[in-house]
Formats: C-alpha cells, sequence, structure tokens
C-alpha cells in the first residue's frame, strides 16, 4: 500500500519528496560556494600598510646637475639631468629585484641574474626586456619634488601592468627645472 | 538525480571506484575489507611486482622522505617564529645555539632536495615502464599533482629563512607567476597578501608550508597508494 502511493507520487512532475530533497541540497550547496567565496575574498587584503607610493622629496635646487639620488626606503633612483628630473623606479623589469647604482660606473647593475642599465635607466645588457620604468613626478604647491610610484611612464608607452599612463615624452613623467 | 548518476558514470570517477558496492550484508563486508583506513597492505603481492629493478622504490623513497620532512619540520617549528623581525634571528639560532639545530636544518634541507629528485626520478620511471596506461591513468594525474605539492612545498619553504637568497627567490618567483595570463597579479597578490614581500607573505607561506600543502599531500598520498593498493603494480599481481 504504502509503496503503491510512493510509486504514484514519483511520475508527478515535483514530488512532495523531490521537492524537499532539491531544496535540502540546494540549501547545503548555497551555504558551501558561499562560504568558499567568502573565504576567497577573505584572502584578499583591503588594506594595506605597505608605505604609500606617493610621497616628497626634496626640492628641485637640492639635486646638483648630473646626479643620481638613491633613495631606498621608496625604492626610487632621482636622476638629475641638465634641464628636467626623473624619478626610475628601482625594481629590475626582467623580474622585480632592486638594481643598485654604481656611481664609479655611472650604471645600475641588477643582483638576481645581471641586467645593467644606463644613467637614464636604459637596459644595455643581460635579460631585462625593457628600460627601467619612470615614476609621476611633480612639483607640490610647497616647492618640494612629489612622486607616485604607482603611477608608471615606460619609455615606448605601453603598458605592463597597472598603473601604466603614457611614455617618456609625457609631461607628467620628468620635471622641467 | 540525474547529475549523480552522471558523474558515476563518468571516466574519472570509474578509473577510482570501479564496482557499485550493493547494499546487502555481503557488499557491507566487502566495504569493509577493502577499505583503505584498516587494510593498507594488500591482501596478496607477487614477488615479481616488488622487485627493485623494476620500480627503482622511487615512490617508496618519496614517501619516506616526506615522512622525514614532517617529522624534522614539525621539530623546526619549535623554535621557529614567522616574524619578520625573528624569522632570520631564529634561523641563526638554530646554527648556532640551539643542540643539533644544525643536523636538523640540514636534514630538512637535503631531504627536500631528495624529495624533489626522487618524486621526478618516480614520475619517469612510470613513463619509462607505461606504467601510466589505462586502468592506471588517473593515478598518474594524481601524481602530477603530488609533484606540483612537493614544489610548492619547497617554493613556499624557501621563504622562511627570511635572508637575501629567500627574499629575492620569492621576489623573482612571484613575478614570474604574475606573467601568468589574466590572473598572473591577482595571483601573485594572493600569494603575498600585498605587493611586496613582506609579514603577509611570509605568514602566508608559512602557513601553506606547514599546514595546508602538508595536509592537501598526505590526503592525495592516500588515494595514491590507495588506487596502486587496488590496481597492482604494471609488472602484474
Ligand atoms: C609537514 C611537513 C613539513 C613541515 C612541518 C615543514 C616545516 C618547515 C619549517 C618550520 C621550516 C623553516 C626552518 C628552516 O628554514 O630551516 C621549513 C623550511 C623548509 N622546508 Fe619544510 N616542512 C615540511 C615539509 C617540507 C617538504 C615536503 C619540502 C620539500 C619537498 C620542504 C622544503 C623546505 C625548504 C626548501 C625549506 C628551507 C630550508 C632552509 O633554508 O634551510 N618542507 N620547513
Ligand atoms: S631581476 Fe634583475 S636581472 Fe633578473
Amino acid at each position: 500500500m504504502d509503496d503503491e502511493i510512493a510509486h504514484k507520487s514519483d511520475r508527478m512532475s515535483v514530488s512532495r519528496r523531490n521537492f524537499l530533497r532539491t531544496i535540502g541540497w540546494g540549501s547545503i550547496v548555497a551555504f558551501l560556494s558561499g562560504s568558499l567565496l567568502a573565504v576567497v575574498r577573505y584572502l584578499f587584503p583591503k588594506v594595506s600598510y605597505e608605505p604609500s607610493p606617493s610621497f616628497k622629496v626634496q626640492t628641485p635646487e637640492d639635486y646638483e646637475i648630473g646626479t643620481v639620488v638613491v633613495d631606498k626606503p621608496h625604492k626610487v633612483f632621482i636622476v638629475r639631468e641638465e634641464n628636467i628630473i626623473y624619478a626610475l623606479i628601482a625594481v629590475c623589469t626582467h623580474l622585480g629585484c632592486t638594481p643598485r647604482w654604481f656611481p664609479d660606473e655611472g650604471i645600475f647593475k641588477c643582483p638576481c641574474h645581471g641586467s645593467r642599465f644606463y644613467k637614464n635607466g636604459i637596459n644595455f645588457y643581460g635579460p631585462a626586456p625593457r628600460p627601467l620604468d619612470r615614476a609621476f613626478i611633480t612639483l607640490a604647491p610647497d616647492g618640494r619634488i612629489l612622486i607616485d610610484t604607482s603611477k608608471k611612464f615606460s619609455s615606448d608607452g605601453r603598458s605592463y601592468g597597472e598603473g601604466y599612463l603614457g611614455d617618456w615624452k609625457d609631461p607628467r613623467s620628468y620635471l622641467e627645472v | 538525480m540525474g547529475w549523480i548518476k552522471k558523474i558515476k558514470e563518468s571516466r574519472v570517477w570509474k578509473s577510482y571506484f570501479r564496482e557499485e558496492y550493493d547494499d546487502t550484508s555481503r557488499g557491507r563486508t566487502r566495504r569493509i575489507l577493502s577499505n583503505v583506513w584498516f587494510h593498507i597492505h594488500p591482501a596478496k603481492i607477487s614477488k615479481k611486482a616488488i622487485n627493485p629493478s623494476y620500480t627503482l622504490c622511487l615512490g617508496g623513497i618519496s614517501f619516506l622522505l616526506f615522512i622525514i620532512l614532517t617529522v624534522s619540520g614539525i621539530l623546526l617549528m619549535f623554535y621557529y617564529v614567522p616574524d619578520v623581525n625573528r624569522a632570520y634571528d631564529d634561523m641563526l639560532d638554530l646554527e648556532t645555539v640551539v643542540p643539533f639545530g644544525i643536523p636538523l636544518r640540514n636534514i630538512h634541507r637535503w631531504a627536500a632536495h631528495g624529495m624533489i629528485i626522487a618524486v621526478v626520478g618516480h614520475m619517469c620511471r612510470v613513463f619509462f615502464t607505461g606504467a601510466y596506461k589505462p586502468p592506471r591513468e588517473f593515478n598518474w594525474v594524481v601524481g602530477v599533482s603530488l609533484l606540483l605539492l612537493t614544489l610548492l612545498l619547497s617554493f613556499t619553504g624557501y621563504l622562511l629563512p627570511w635572508d637575501q637568497l629567500a627574499y629575492w627567490a620569492i621576489t623573482v618567483g612571484t613575478n614570474i607567476a604574475s606573467y601568468a595570463p589574466v590572473v598572473g597579479p591577482k595571483i601573485r597578490f594572493l600569494l603575498l597578501g600585498g605587493n611586496t614581500v613582506g609579514q603577509n607573505a611570509l605568514i602566508r607561506f608559512y602557513v601553506l608550508h606547514v599546514i595546508l600543502l602538508p595536509t592537501l599531500m598526505m590526503l592525495l598520498m592516500i588515494l595514491h597508494f590507495w588506487r596502486v593498493r587496488k590496481d597492482g603494480f604494471s609488472r602484474g599481481l
């Protein structure tokens, strides 16, 4: 008798048993996939305690013509040419190590795989595929130089990731003095 | 539940679970008798199949090295604290003031190198003897996952000493990861918990190294051994 009833309801399009089963499994699947999404989101931090990419250095007059100033904490090289100042981001364009400035030779060398760059950031040796990037640079109202390494300028103007704004001809990539 | 049926009829499922278990007395008994938790060792095995000149015992060596790494790794955890201000000093302490600290670190390091060699060697052996062919094809897939986990364990362990080599190796390694199409930069951000190698990266690599990856590794090893036991060695039981 019981069997017969079950049999009949099986043939209906949605039996009570099927309905409850779908709701049951459906809520379990919804709960688990919701939790998974929450865990993935949890692993992407919202707040960073890394130093700010935007910072002020000294006034243009403080940099002597022809010098390269190494700003270690902010990881930039401030290059003063005759008419312009620009900031090279001290991140090797090969795989991200920090190149080192050799004042005697007037070049940058990367310790990781030996890439070398001229004073103007152009690569001439080793695996680095392109010149160092320049950072956004401007004069702050207080007369000091403001640099933002989250805004980048590649020599050819192409984008190599987040935050690329243009090439080295872009007036935001150098400061006229 | 049509999709459950579909999964059960798929090639992947069938390569793991060959027979339906019927809900009879006999079926229930069989389930206990063939349960990997109770009977890791096969009921019988032929002399020929375990001939070391065939397997070169490379899988067994990999497993032995994993056990050595687990034991030495747990011992290292008693002194090592994954804090950017401490990690390097803890490492120096292990080398200078902790009794038997140097051999312990060396055991962990050499066993790590050895495990990579053994796992790759094991894979070559399986390939050259054709042991990856059906019905063992999906155990090859599990084996590839085990190799990837071994490499990831080495990669995550590499950051922990927090010296120059560790720092720049992970800088370079995560930059390589960021070259993956589309998701690359996100993967790098996720691995490091930020944009540069710092405290977030150290604790992430530590948790992966001592908890997550070893646990995954053990689960996959169980699956791997169970399947080896069920299928027998390719040389024939
Ligand atoms: C459950 C297993 C494991 C635990 C609990 C563990 C734990 C640890 C700890 C605490 C360290 C830091 C101490 C040190 O650097 O000497 C470490 C380092 C390391 N681990 Fe592991 N580990 C495990 C398995 C593995 C495996 C399977 C591999 C690779 C196949 C591996 C490779 C490494 C490497 C390459 C280092 C750096 C060693 C050094 O620089 O001296 N570990 N591990
Ligand atoms: S990271 Fe600079 S040469 Fe490879």
